[in-house]
């Protein structure tokens, strides 16, 4: 009787065993994205890095259904691209680097072509998976977040942060707040206090933040807060000692209505608080309801708010009951960023597609797309995106598109723009964006590419 | 039947204590060795290398290290994360400060910084014990944390305070393809495997164990908890440093502080309770447990073609592997080595079993 046991469970242990090590194994037998399947299926595999559990499920929820979202708009409505099935899978990674590593690992020989473009979701993710990027040629789009010197396309080939970095981003705010003052010169003596994220996202604007301060004469106090920022007493009491002039926020998920309600709590004016774009969406003010009024934040472009294109994700994706999450959310600030972030990765692969054929294309070829994007209004007006943001036209060198933002202004029940548009100083922005990728290349003891040669060599 | 050491005499001391002294275990770890080896890179695809083998290497080795200390010598630590950061940061700065250093000397050198902080973390062990102590090394988790996100001095002035090393070179060999990371970290494990049983059976792995059992008796037979235990602390910190070095630069290849928090700390701690305190087998077993399942449940229900949504998948990830750990410690409290052990018992009288 005991041998009998003995026996089926050491049997149960090898079927478990082989099941999981044969499908682990049999994972990517494609191995090589490079290669183009010319006898594969028409299909284009779009690899979705989200965050649906953990500290952060609140805020990467609604992205991760604005991206799945068009990609189905994209099928029920046109059939593909050009003809070129979209299929996605969705890999959970919970903020955690590691377990973004994994899911990129994970998905990237999927599909004929294999994966088409990564959009991490994540600055220590970005960080992680930039070195990969190089040996098996997959484009990251980091769409208003990522590295700020991976703009520079000669030093970070395959990394796209496209409308914008978070140094753009902090040089927005900095203008806006000296146009606020009168000019840029009377910010000298004030303070400005970045409470951020300790993490490569929250630390990103201080580099810009600290040059401006060299060059404005304003006093910059840095507030970390530890992951995931429930506990924010002791930088609020900063805060209340110091008595800064106006607070950038530079917090993700949980972290951000907790600010709020510090600052409520500490008597701190929201009207003298600033969000970066992940800071400032529903999911940060809505815990703080009415007393979260007057709290501003950085755009990079768009806001809330509805559109043609939403009202064909609504006609052909929710009326139909393929919806990913709740009708409502269609419009909300980060819905519309995972919404123009999956635009971004299917126009590559559209203006890829006139160079190389409609087939499904590697992510090599979509690196090239991306490099060559060139959505004019009229481009933007047809795919149902106007008013939600500018042209965006890319070059090998530049890997940005855009770095123009705008200001929004919570009012108790919903956002509404408050400034005109700014652009991000590129006379300031260019020589730290050349010297941060210098030392990254030096480090990485990696050639610079030369952009001046391709085009000449074809 | 198979496994049974009768008829195999020993003639000499030498042959007494070498390190497997049955024939069949010799030939078994020989076997695996050599499957290792040669076996696995041809069966194994890039993505198991990268997400699930790397890192179960690297991990074992700290678990190994943490074994030492908390298995073998008694003394618990709820910092082993801040170690092998201490390792990984140590690395990276002997990297770019002094070009052309042999990687293998980075190692060495980088479990050497760990090792020194290790005592420095140890010596509050000769005044407290158990739960006191665990606390006392929580210190060294949240000094080893604060310091690498504050000092910029640590990574290079890094603006993110993330560090992305350049890929490992040996001899002129670019270890960047997931086989050749394989092979790199399989030989160090071996080697740090060979160095930690080898340590274990001595006098100084004695003298842990003794400290472990009864303190005041061990110190009564003439053994000195002074060096006992700083030598537990060092040489724990140095697998944990090694293991850092090789988690950043070979498995990771950009980090900040945070992929050294807390709950690597309690992840290392978990693999050993589950595999098995006291023993070396146990920490790859534990270090398999809390490596590989995890991502093989994530997976399951996309194998089976069962439709579920993201966040319930990993939802039920945590679910089920909670109540894994549950039952594998109600089941089996001396931890999975215990059952290997078990196992082999039984081998030793089957097919006839009283």
């Amino acid at each position: 009787m005991r041998l009998a046991t003995f026996k089926a469970l050491a049997a149960a242990v090898s079927v478990v065993a082989a099941v999981g090590s044969s499908a682990a194994f049999a994972q990517d037998k494609g191995k090589a994205p490079a290669k183009a399947a010319a006898a594969g299926p028409m299909e284009q595999f779009f690899p979705l890095l989200v965050y649906r559990s953990g500290a952060y499920a609140p805020n990467g929820v609604p992205f991760a259904n604005g991206m799945q979202d068009y990609l189905k708009l994209i099928n029920a409505r046109d059939g593909g691209i050009n003809g070129v099935k979209i299929t996605f899978e969705e890999c959970e990674t919970g903020y955690a680097t590691d377990r973004g590593v994994e899911c990129y690992e994970r998905l990237k020989g999927k599909g004929p072509t294999g994966a088409t473009v990564f959009q991490p979701l994540s600055t220590g993710i970005t960080y992680a998976t930039t070195d990969k990027t190089f040996t098996d040629k997959i484009p990251l789009i980091t769409a208003g977040y990522g590295r700020a010197d991976s703009v520079d396309g000669e030093a970070f080939p395959f990394n796209f942060p496209l409308m914008g970095t978070y140094w753009d981003a902090a040089d927005i705010l900095v203008q806006h707040v000296g146009k606020l003052n009168g000019g840029l010169d009377k910010l000298k003596g004030k303070k400005i206090a970045l409470v951020y994220h300790d993490s490569p996202f929250g630390k990103e604007p201080i580099a810009l933040l600290q040059e401006r301060a060299k060059m404005h004469g304003y006093e910059l106090l840095l507030l970390p807060v530890t992951h995931p920022g429930v506990e924010q007493k002791a930088t609020w009491l900063q805060i209340r000692q110091q008595r800064p002039d106006y607070v950038f926020l530079w917090g993700w998920g949980v972290m951000n209505s907790t600010a709020l309600k510090e600052a409520v709590a500490t008597g701190y004016p929201r009207d003298k608080m600033f969000g970066v774009w992940w800071a400032s969406a529903e999911p940060d003010v809505l815990p703080v309801g009415a007393d979260a009024k007057g709290y501003q934040g950085v755009t990079l472009q768009h806001s809330a708010g509805r559109t043609k294109v939403h009202e064909d994700i609504l006609k052909h994706v929710h009326d139909k009951g393929q919806g990913t999450g709740p009708k409502d959310e269609v419009g909300s600030v980060l819905y519309n960023r995972g919404m123009i972030s999956a635009m971004l990765g299917v126009e590559g692969v559209r203006r890829a597609q006139e160079r190389y054929g409609k087939k499904p294309l590697t992510g090599e070829q979509v690196r090239w797309g991306l490099e060559n994007l060139a959505l004019d209004q009229k481009k933007l007006d047809a795919l149902g995106f106007a008013g939600m943001m500018r042209p965006i036209s890319t070059s090998c060198k530049e890997h940005g598109g855009a770095h123009a933002g705008r200001i929004h202004t919570w009012d108790g029940t919903k956002w509404n723009f408050s400034s005109d548009w700014y652009e991000a100083d590129q006379q300031i922005l260019k020589p730290m964006i050349q010297k941060s990728a210098n030392a990254y290349l030096v480090e990485k003891k990696l050639p610079r590419r030369d952009c001046a040669k391709e085009l000449t060599g074809g | 039947m198979l496994y049974r050491e009768n008829g195999q005499f020993k003639t000499t001391y030498r042959a007494d204590q070498q390190l497997l002294p049955i024939t069949q275990d010799r030939f078994f770890v020989w076997g695996v060795v050599v499957l290792a080896f040669l076996l696995v890179p041809l069966l194994a695809s890039d993505y198991a290398f990268r997400a699930l083998i790397v890192p179960f290497l690297i991990l074992a080795i700290a678990a190994i290290g943490l074994n030492i200390l908390v298995g073998y010598c008694g003394q618990i630590s709820l910092g082993h994360a801040a170690f092998m950061a201490v390792g990984a940061y140590a690395a990276y700065n002997l990297v770019i400060r002094v070009p052309g250093l042999n990687f293998l000397v980075v190692l060495v050198l980088a479990g050497l910084v760990a090792a020194l902080v290790g005592i420095a973390f140890g010596v509050p062990s000769l005044r407290i014990k158990g739960l006191y102590l665990a606390v006392a090394t929580l210190a060294a988790q949240f000094f080893v944390d604060w310091m690498f996100a504050r000092v910029k001095w640590f990574t290079n002035y890094s603006s993110s305070g993330s560090v992305s090393p350049a890929d490992v070179e040996l001899f002129g060999w670019v270890i960047d393809q997931p086989v050749e990371k394989y092979w790199f970290v399989l030989g160090v494990l071996v080697v740090m495997t060979l160095l930690a049983k080898n340590l274990v059976r001595s006098h100084i792995g004695r003298s842990w164990m003794a400290i472990r059992d009864m303190d005041v008796a061990a110190s009564v037979i003439g053994i000195q908890p002074l060096h006992a235990k700083l030598s537990a602390f060092a040489v724990s910190s140095f697998f944990a440093g090694v293991a850092g070095a090789l988690w950043g630069f070979v498995h990771l290849g950009a980090w900040e502080p945070l992929a050294f928090n807390i709950n690597l700390s309690f992840n290392l701690l978990f693999m050993i309770i589950i595999g098995g305190m006291g023993s070396i087998l146990g920490s790859y077993f534990g270090a398999a447990f809390i490596v590989v399942l995890p991502l093989l449940l994530n997976q399951l229900p996309h194998w089976l073609g069962i439709e579920m949504s993201t966040a319930m998948i990993s939802h039920l990830e945590f679910i089920v592997f909670g109540a894994l750990i549950v039952f594998f410690l109600i089941a089996e409290p001396h931890g999975l080595a215990r059952l290997w052990a078990i196992g082999k018992e039984k081998l030793r009288l089957w097919p006839f079993p009283h």
